[in-house]
C-alpha cells in the first residue's frame, strides 16, 4: 500500500433509526416502507408550532452501557456509543485487540448535547450554580461523541468532529477517508443527533423549515407539491472504515463497498445570482471517485421538503444525470430529518441497497410535475446496484456529496 | 462532635448519584483506603462528587480536599473536619 492511495471501504454498520433499532430491524422497516414518525412523546409538544417527530423508540442506555457512563452522557453520545458497538460487531472487529493508535474517530455533529443541557440550565436557573453537573463541562459538547467512543474503544488515533449541520454527515466520512489514506488502519465514522427536547425544538423552530402539520402520513412530503417542511428526527449511524488491504488481510465478513468519492460546495451569497453549489458538490464527488454520471444507479436525496430547496436538488440531479437519468430516493420520509445522524443513515441504506439490490421507497410522495426525477415511491424498486450517490444539505450553505461503490470480490 | 457526620455511606450514595458505579468495583467492599483511581473515578468524577457533598451538606471543601489523600477515608475526613463546629480559643 502506497501512502495517499489506499481505498477506504466499509466493513462495519451500526445504525439507530427511529423505525429500526439495529441494521437488521432498520432495513427490514426501510424496504417495507415502515415510518418511524408520530406526535412527539419525549416532552409534551402541544404548546409548539410543530409536535411530530422521529423518535426512538426501545432504546434504554442502561441496557447497553456500563454505568459510570450513564451520569455523564446526553441521549446521542448513548445511542452513539451503542451504534458503534454495533458496527464493531458487524465488522467482527475487536478494538481491543488493535494497536491504539492506528483507530481513529471523526464524527460530525448538529446541535450538539441538548438534553443534557437543558436539564443543567434548568437546575442553574432554579436551584443555582452548585447544582449544575460537573460534566456538563463536556456532556453537551460537538465533540463529545468522538471523544467518548474514543475512550470507550481505546482508540487514540486522528480523531475530531465536523459541525456543518446535515452536510457534516458526509464530510466526517470524507474526513475518516483522508486519515485511512494517510495511514491509519481503522476509523470510526458517522454520526448520530437526538435533541427532542424543548430547547432543541425552539432551536430547530427558530430555521422556520419544521412542517406544522399534525398528521404523520402528510407532515413531510420532500419533492411534492405539498411539501411544508420537514419533520425532524433523532438517531443516525457509526460505520467502521478501513484500508482496503487491510481488510481483505484479515479476511472480513464483509466489505459494503467503498467510499469512492467526495465533493463539497458552499452557496454563494444569497442575491449574488450565481447558482446554488449543490450540482458542482456532485459533479465534484464523481469527477472524484473517476466516474462518469452513467455509472451511479442510485441517488438518495437531501429532500428538504422545503419547495425552493427541493426545486434546486431536483434541478442538480437533472443537470447531471438527465431528465429521469437515475432512481431517486428519500428513505428519511420514513425517519425525518435526523440532522448529522441523516447521511451516514443514508450511507448505510446505501450499502445494504448495493448488498441486496433493493431502493427502499420515498414513502407518502407524489412527486410535483415540476421536477423531473424519478422518484422511488410507494413501493421498493428491485434492481442491481452498483454504486450510489448520497447528498446532503446542511442549514446555511452547506452541500456535500458522497459516491460509493461495491468492491470486486 | 460534628452536628452532622459524613459517612461512608453517603460517599457511596453520592457517588453512585452524582457518577454512576463501575460493574467491575464493587462499593461495598473493603474501599476506605482505595486510591479513587482505581475505584474507577476520575477528576471530573471526583469535582461532581465533592459538588454534591458541599451543596447536601452545606460546606465548602478547600481545592486541594483531595490532592493529597485520594481515598474514601482522606475525603470523609476532609468533610468532618469542616462540618465540625469552629474550635474555641
Amino acid at each position: 500500500m502506497t501512502a495517499g492511495t489506499a481505498r477506504a471501504v466499509v466493513t462495519g454498520l451500526g445504525v439507530a433509526a427511529p423505525n429500526g433499532l439495529g441494521v437488521a430491524d432498520y432495513w427490514a422497516a426501510a424496504r417495507a416502507g415502515r415510518s418511524g414518525i408520530g406526535r412527539v412523546s419525549r416532552f409534551d409538544p402541544s404548546g409548539y408550532p410543530a409536535r411530530l417527530a422521529g423518535e426512538i423508540t426501545g432504546f434504554d442506555a442502561k441496557d447497553h452501557l456500563p454505568g459510570k457512563l450513564l451520569p455523564q452522557t446526553d441521549r446521542m453520545t448513548q445511542i452513539a456509543l451503542v451504534s458503534t458497538d454495533w458496527a464493531f460487531a458487524d465488522a467482527g472487529v475487536d478494538p481491543a485487540a488493535l494497536p491504539e493508535y492506528d483507530m481513529g474517530v471523526i464524527t460530525a455533529s448538529t446541535s450538539g448535547g441538548f438534553e443534557f443541557g437543558q436539564r443543567e440550565l434548568k437546575a442553574l436557573w432554579s436551584q443555582g450554580s452548585r447544582y449544575v453537573s460537573a460534566y456538563q463541562s463536556f456532556a453537551w459538547f460537538y465533540a463529545v461523541n468522538s471523544g467518548q467512543i474514543s475512550i470507550r474503544n481505546g482508540m487514540r488515533g486522528p480523531s475530531g468532529v465536523v459541525v456543518s449541520d446535515q452536510a457534516g454527515g458526509l464530510d466526517a466520512i470524507a474526513h475518516a477517508r483522508r486519515q485511512i489514506r494517510k495511514g491509519t488502519g481503522l476509523m470510526v465514522s458517522g454520526a448520530v443527533d437526538a435533541s427532542i427536547c424543548p430547547w432543541g425544538w425552539v432551536a430547530q423552530l427558530a430555521a422556520q423549515r419544521l412542517s406544522t402539520s399534525d398528521d404523520p402520513e402528510r407532515a413531510y412530503l420532500p419533492f411534492d407539491p405539498a411539501a411544508r417542511g420537514h419533520v425532524p428526527g433523532e438517531g443516525g449511524a457509526l460505520l467502521v472504515l478501513e484500508d482496503l488491504d487491510r481488510a481483505r488481510d484479515r479476511g472480513a465478513r464483509q466489505i459494503y463497498g467503498e467510499i469512492a468519492g467526495y465533493g463539497s460546495t458552499f452557496d454563494p451569497k444569497p442575491g449574488s445570482g450565481r447558482p446554488p453549489g449543490l450540482r458542482k458538490a456532485i459533479e465534484l464527488a464523481l469527477a472524484d471517485a473517476g466516474m462518469e454520471p452513467e455509472q451511479v444507479d442510485v441517488v438518495f436525496a437531501d429532500a428538504a421538503a422545503i419547495p425552493e430547496l427541493d426545486r434546486i436538488e431536483a434541478e442538480a440531479i437533472t443537470a447531471v444525470f438527465g431528465p429521469r437519468g437515475v432512481p431517486v430516493t428519500a428513505p428519511k420520509t420514513m425517519t425525518g430529518r435526523l440532522y448529522s445522524g441523516a447521511a451516514p443513515l443514508d450511507l448505510a441504506t446505501a450499502f445494504l441497497t448495493l448488498r441486496d439490490g433493493v431502493i427502499p421507497p420515498s414513502i407518502r410522495v407524489s412527486p410535483s410535475e415540476d421536477y423531473d426525477i424519478d422518484l422511488v415511491t410507494d413501493r421498493p424498486r428491485t434492481a442491481p446496484v452498483r454504486s450510489a450517490l448520497v447528498l446532503a444539505r446542511g442549514y446555511g450553505g452547506f452541500n456535500s456529496a458522497v459516491v460509493v461503490r461495491a468492491v470486486e470480490q | 462532635m460534628p452536628a452532622r457526620e459524613f459517612t461512608l455511606e453517603d460517599l457511596k450514595r453520592i457517588l453512585r448519584e452524582g457518577a454512576g458505579a463501575d460493574e467491575a468495583v464493587d462499593l461495598d467492599g473493603d474501599i476506605l483506603d482505595t486510591d479513587f483511581f482505581s475505584l474507577g473515578y476520575e477528576s471530573l468524577a471526583l469535582l461532581e462528587t465533592t459538588g454534591r457533598i458541599e451543596r447536601e451538606f452545606d460546606i465548602s471543601l478547600e481545592d486541594d480536599a483531595l490532592t493529597g489523600d485520594r481515598t474514601p477515608r482522606g475525603l470523609i475526613g476532609a468533610v468532618n473536619e469542616q462540618l465540625a463546629p469552629a474550635p474555641t480559643r
